[in-house]
């Protein structure tokens, strides 16, 4: 158990108790309570469609769990893997004919897209919020519509600027630049001394978008304004394009073609100082005995702070949805609440290494964040994080607008000089109009 | 079966036996399946993506009737009409490329070389490889950073940075155009091949004999004679073109800056990451005029048999 005190303390008192009791009940007990709540139908089986995983000690420590919750209830569990960027249709396709996977594991705006076909799972998800500190927002804002909950915000799949350190320091900065201003220093003094840094600029769904509404959101631009409407041509967009047109120059070049995974191949063939990445970068290099040098050298931060004056990322995140045709809805919402209580959850952050960043408050002391120090950055995912279309509400046009990659060729426009920084904000800004009329 | 109707004719034919044995009520019979399977098949499909276009279907929602409300909001979507323009760009360029490669080299293979049979299967191996395979083999010789030529031409002295090849807009339209018709030049010079094998040859000996030059030859036997399979492949090829999916998908999904996306990649962008079903429906209903169009052309433009017989249109 990782629940601190004060989390205790900050929990509802009968909440709290129940969690108290938690620690001296056996693994046995604790399932039992867990399920008990739910009764699962008699002869449940269930089916759980998630994404393949990135890094094997994830989804070894998701299927030990799922195996203690079969021993513990016989209920089996079939996990069935799809390429990541393969959820959404096929998710989709079972939610539109009313046959296949009981539980899903989502990306994004997906719950929202079709949330009347999800399992309300509000009650389950408000006691384990009691339980655990909370959810930090805007995990919470992706599960939920109109203010009930149609999945549980599984994790935020953390993306932090990786560098590499003895070069950063050989450019003369003893640590990495904080700000937007210094980013862009340190970018120049790094293509100077031939160790360029990159960010990716073409459609890489996870790389792509992180950067490019990054750039956005640090200078204040934001695509609709709370109402949902369009406000991205607006002078703080501007003064972001600018940003990027300039530091784009410290580029190597071909980031515009860059897809998810040539930011991580320039990494590791060591062309590249600095770039943004899930934790998989530095774990190419630690796994592979010729790199050693490489990954002692790597380091993680987040994103520098631009003129708003805080961290905001997109990151990407997943949510735990449960189709409202599953015969064996408690089943599943038992199955749910075991994979999510302490013991188990904590074992799977262990297992995923940074790659997952908990949902849940209580479980930001996780063990995996200090265990080292590249994995600190990642911590913050899930603080750092900031809903897609923002600062609107989140549903199909959010979704619409980001599989278009309006903001990340707006960017890519203005960074590569195709077009000026205003007429790349009107374009983008004629583009979202027509999604979010 | 008339023989044997007359060699019995008092034979008094059951209810069932006639059923038989008569044309109408068989031959129906005969059809059903086939006709089902078509319906089921092809009609089902094309009529519900048709029939999806004029509704505001989402992922997850039935969707309404809405007339033709999505083919309105394409028409003033400057993205829709990039795409227009570059699936039209893509597909003339590589059908032009392909058919001029593509007959070169059939007519090569119709030469007496050595090892024939060997060249010939060699000859059909992009067209064997898997798209998505042969794709991401073409992804690692577009590397903006690691490309195989790029590397080349730099040892070589020749360059001294790397080609930018997906990351510019031109380069990168050449770059998938040059992927695909490397991808679909085997379709059309085997079928080349196998119709340069249907002219007979004392076509072209007795031309010979009465003086014609090779480009005569190739000009009034060989190019009439192929011009019925040159309708046939060059549609398909087309075809194939128009519609390609994976290559670009694999390669650029539409990038950089939108310059590669082609109609297919929009629909899908639109339909399922987007959401938006029923506007991909839309973007799909929209090649079917330009398909048409290329049949079209090709029945009646290349398969005019007065002019393959040497008359005048």
């Amino acid at each position: 158990m990782t629940i601190s005190r004060r989390d205790l303390l900050m929990g509802g008192a009968g909440l709290a108790a129940g969690a108290m009791a938690l620690p001296m009940l056996s693994t046995k007990e604790a399932i039992a309570q867990a399920v008990a709540k739910f009764q699962p139908e008699a002869g449940a089986s269930l089916r759980l469609l998630r994404w393949s995983p990135f890094v094997k000690g994830e989804e070894d420590a998701w299927i030990a769990n799922t195996k203690k919750f079969t021993e513990a209830t016989g209920i089996d569990v079939r996990i069935d893997k799809e390429s990541w960027e393969d959820i959404r249709p096929k998710a989709a396709v079972a939610a539109n004919v009313g046959s296949g996977p009981d539980i899903v594991w989502v990306w994004f705006d997906d719950a929202q897209q079709y949330p009347d076909k999800l399992l309300d799972v509000t009650e389950l998800a408000t006691s384990l919020a009691g339980q655990y500190g909370g959810y930090y927002p805007a995990s919470q804002a992706y599960a939920t519509v109109n203010g009930r909950f149609v999945g549980l915000p599984l994790a935020t799949i953390g993306n932090a600027v990786v560098y590499r350190d003895s070069w950063v320091k050989q450019a003369g900065f003893s640590e990495f630049p904080k700000d937007t201003k210094g980013l862009l220093e340190l970018g120049k003094a790094l293509k100077a001394n031939n160790h360029p840094m990159g960010f990716t600029l073409g459609h890489g769904v996870g790389d792509g978008n992180n950067f490019c509404h990054w750039v956005l959101w640090s200078h204040g631009g934001k695509m609709v304004d709370e109402g949902g409407k369009v406000v991205i041509n607006s002078p703080e967009t501007v003064a972001g394009l600018k940003y990027v047109a300039e530091l784009y120059k410290t580029f190597i070049p071909g980031t515009e073609s860059w897809l998810d995974v040539n930011n991580n191949r320039a990494f590791i063939a060591g062309d590249l100082s600095v770039t943004a990445n899930g934790v998989s970068v530095y774990y190419a290099a630690a796994n592979d005995p010729k790199l050693a040098e490489m990954a002692a050298d790597m380091k993680s931060t987040n994103f520098p702070v631009g003129p708003i004056g805080k961290k905001v990322e997109l990151h990407q995140t997943t949510t735990a949805c449960i189709f409202k045709y599953s015969k064996f809805p408690k089943a599943a919402q038992a199955y749910l609440a075991f994979m999510f209580q302490a013991d188990q959850y904590n074992a799977w952050l262990t297992g995923a290494s940074a790659y997952c960043c908990q949902t849940l408050k209580s479980f930001a002391n996780n063990p995996v964040w200090t265990s080292k120090p590249i994995h600190a950055a990642y911590a913050l995912a899930s603080e750092t994080l900031q809903p897609n279309g923002y600062a609107g509400p989140l549903g199909p046009k959010s979704a619409a607008a980001m599989a278009d990659w309006i903001v990340v060729d707006m960017v890519a426009e203005a960074a590569t000089g195709q077009r000026t920084p205003e007429e790349a904000a009107k374009r983008a800004q004629q583009r979202a109009e027509r999604i979010y009329r | 079966m008339a023989n044997v109707a007359a060699a019995e004719p008092t034979h008094k034919r059951s209810f069932w036996a006639g059923i038989g044995q008569g044309r109408h009520v068989l031959g129906i019979a005969f059809m059903v399946p086939a006709a089902v399977f078509l319906l089921f098949f092809l009609t089902y499909p094309l009529g519900l993506g048709v029939w999806l276009g004029f509704t505001d279907t989402r992922i997850g929602r039935e969707g309404v009737f809405i007339g033709l409300e999505n083919y309105q909001s394409l028409w003033g979507d400057s993205l829709f009409w990039l795409v227009v323009f570059n699936t039209l760009l893509y597909t003339i360029a590589a059908s032009i490329l392909k058919f001029g490669l593509g007959l070169w080299l059939a007519l090569l293979l119709n030469e007496n070389l050595p090892f024939k049979a060997f060249f010939r299967a060699v000859v059909l191996l992009p067209w064997v490889v898997p798209t998505v395979l042969s794709a991401i083999a073409f992804w690692w010789i577009f590397d903006s950073q690691y490309s195989i030529i790029s590397w080349a031409l730099i040892k070589m002295g020749l360059i001294s940075a790397p080609i930018n090849f997906l990351g510019d807009v031109t380069n990168a339209r050449a770059s998938v155009i040059a992927a695909n018709v490397w991808r679909g030049i085997p379709f059309v010079a085997i079928s080349l091949l196998a119709g340069l094998q249907t002219i007979s040859p004392s076509l072209h000996e007795a031309a010979t004999l009465d003086g014609a030059t090779n480009w005569q030859r190739f000009r009034y036997i060989t190019l009439p004679m192929l011009s019925p399979i040159i309708a046939v492949v060059m549609t398909f090829s087309v075809l194939f073109t128009f519609t390609d999916f994976q290559l670009i998908y694999v390669l650029t999904r539409g990038g950089p800056l939108n310059s590669t996306h082609l109609m297919a990649t929009l629909s899908f962008q639109r339909a399922i990451p987007g959401g938006s079903l029923g506007e991909g429906a839309a973007i799909a209903v929209a090649m079917i005029p330009f398909l048409l169009a290329a049949i079209l052309f090709s029945y009646f433009g290349l398969q005019r048999r007065k002019w393959q017989q040497g008359g005048a249109d």
